[in-house]
């Protein structure tokens, strides 16, 4: 039964760019690219509690890979690339800091996307003598928006399945406590990794889907910070130990920051900042399980009465 | 043209571990890994600028009013942020992930202020830009000065922290914040004072770096990264520790930028990390697991 409703939400998604204009297309790519990164984002992030701040590190090196490659060879062999750089970062990065406590990994992520940004630029500026490249690729918008359905309902089928898989019970456990995780013999560490390095490909991949949109890339376009703080902030807004709640979240919050960067571009990030602060207090959850609280209280109260 | 290098990265190195101090402080003690620290280094770099350029005040004597400008924000900003949620938090690692969450909010939101009051670009003012002769070499004044005032600072909060009651109190915090409330401490209020010393900690590095560096709103970023780098190389709540890492930092940061290429300081200072997270956590004088 839900996977028939599954299907059939997919395929009504999927006939959108038949009847709407540009406008709207935009926004839906918008929407389904966000929606891929926060849930992404909680896959890994959701039952460890591990914080990633990378987001854009994965999002950019998708994108310049596309950027870079594009002349050279077919469109997909070129995701299989992007992905495939995404996926030894990951590694590199969880193997130096997912064995260690979890500030570790904050911090390390926190200056990952401000490094590949300068080392990005220093390649550039130094070896190609290029800064900024064009992205000229037979791909129309419907495509993007066609490609990054596909990746979100991917991306989603991974959630469901990982949650009811073992290793999405081990990775809970260790978000839980760690110290029970390790006496029941799970690997810490490869699991962690594991997930980690899975995200990571799925945020690398929808930063090389959207990269025709540009034309123009340049590293400080495609590293932009406001990025990781979005896919936060929406993962969190919906609540991230939910299937749902990243997706939940990226819809209002896509759309919220379409209208202030159009009607107050100098104070979003402002705004956007206090929103944040305010969700970390007020939901701490996400707005699903607060939900699930407020309709267990009424429903406390009416068997009350 | 070594000998200049590796005296302009202990003075540089000498910055590093003064805001490095105040961050060891707020981790240490307060309990808060504010990712918005970098930011308020760099509200303290526009504040000297402002003052100096617009009002024609001496950045010495700029320090009066923004460090005490910045403790006192740092102190508003614990009590109405940080300690409802130091409150509410079960345990530590709860606390940790809330106070990461809740500053990088707040980062954002004092970096968006920055870039409306002062715009993107990057901005620096000329004080003191007297080439000084040192055993042969030239250094600017400003540079001597700024190595100077961590050299001020420093000494002044390990004296502090060493031979003051206040001091020892915010060492017991730090120790043992469960058994501290034993011997009549007020955690809490401890723990506001010591965000705030380092918000005022940050500010004094933000003048500092604003004599000799540019710098711009979206470079907070960096110098939290650093450190956050130089706080975990010496080891959470060992000033001698920051001490020795900012320098080491500084040097090999300047070494890298003068001999292979400005452009890969960064990566340099990544490297540096990866070496203490591979091979010592704990920090270069840190006890083993904590």
């Amino acid at each position: 039964m839900i996977v028939l409703v599954s299907l059939l939400a997919l395929v009504a998604l999927a006939a959108v760019p038949f009847f709407v204009g540009a406008y709207p297309l935009g926004l839906g790519i918008g929407i389904l690219g966000y929606g891929v990164l926060a849930t992404a984002w909680a896959l890994f992030s959701g039952p460890t509690r591990y914080i990633s701040l990378a987001t854009v590190a994965f999002f950019g090196i998708g994108a310049y890979t596309v950027a870079v490659l594009a002349d050279l060879m077919p469109y997909p062999l070129v995701l299989l690339c992007a992905a495939l750089i995404g996926l030894v970062v990951a590694i590199l990065v969880g193997l130096a800091t997912l064995r260690l406590a979890g500030i570790y990994f904050v911090i390390f992520t926190f200056g990952l996307a401000e490094l590949v940004r300068q080392l990005v630029t220093y390649y550039e500026v130094n070896v190609t003598r290029t800064l900024g490249r064009y992205v000229f690729l037979p791909i129309g918008p419907e495509h993007i928006y066609w490609q990054l359905l596909g990746l979100l309902a991917i991306t989603l089928a991974l959630a469901f399945w990982i949650s009811r898989a073992k290793i999405g019970l081990a990775l809970r456990v260790i978000g839980d406590d760690p110290v029970v995780a390790s006496h029941l013999g799970i690997g810490i560490t490869r699991t962690k990794l594991a997930l980690f390095s899975l995200s990571a490909v799925v945020m690398t991949l929808a930063g090389a889907i959207q990269a025709p949109r540009w034309t123009y890339i340049e590293p400080s376009i495609v590293f932009n910070p406001t990025v990781s703080f979005l896919t936060v902030i929406m993962a969190l807004l919906g609540g991230p130990n939910r299937l749902f709640g990243p997706l939940l979240g990226a819809v209002p919050l896509f759309l919220l920051f379409e209208w202030l960067s159009a009607n107050f571009p100098n104070h979003y990030s402002i705004i956007l900042g206090l929103l944040f602060i305010a969700i970390v207090f007020l939901l701490p959850n996400g707005v699903l399980a607060a939900w699930d609280k407020f309709a267990a209280r009424l429903k406390n109260k009416e068997a009350r009465a | 043209m070594l000998f200049s290098a590796i005296l302009t990265g202990l003075v540089l190195g000498g910055t590093y571990a003064l805001i490095a101090m105040g961050l060891t402080l707020q981790y240490g003690v307060a309990r808060i890994m504010n990712l918005a620290y970098g930011d308020l280094i760099i509200a303290g770099s526009f504040g000297a600028m402002l003052l100096f350029t617009a009002a024609g005040i001496n950045p010495l004597l700029a320090l009066f009013i923004v460090v005490p400008s910045g403790f006192a924000l740092s102190w508003l900003i614990y009590a109405l942020m940080l300690q409802p949620l130091a409150r509410r938090s079960p345990n530590r690692d709860r606390l940790e992930g809330d106070s990461i969450l809740a500053t990088f909010g707040l980062l954002f939101v004092i970096q968006g202020v920055a870039l409306v009051l002062f715009g993107a670009n990057y901005q620096s003012y000329s004080f003191l830009a007297v080439p000084i002769d040192v055993f042969g070499t030239t250094i600017a004044a400003n540079r001597l000065l700024a190595f100077a005032l961590a050299v001020l600072f420093g000494t002044g909060l390990w004296l502090l922290l060493t031979r003051t009651r206040f001091g020892t109190v915010i060492r017991a915090v730090a120790a043992n914040p469960g058994s501290a409330p034993l011997v009549g401490i007020n955690v809490d209020h401890v723990a506001r004072l010591a965000f705030a010393l380092g918000g005022g900690l940050a500010a004094a590095g933000g003048v500092v770096v604003s004599m000799y560096l540019t710098f711009s709103a979206t470079m907070g970023v960096v110098f939290t990264m650093k450190a956050l780098i130089v706080v975990i190389m010496g080891g959470v709540g060992n000033l001698l520790g920051a001490l020795a890492a900012g320098l080491i930092l500084g040097v090999v940061e300047t070494l890298v930028s003068s001999f292979i290429d400005p452009g890969l300081t960064l990566a340099a200072t990544y490297l540096i990390f990866l070496a203490v997270l591979v091979v010592r956590p704990q920090g270069l004088f840190g006890k083993p697991a904590r």
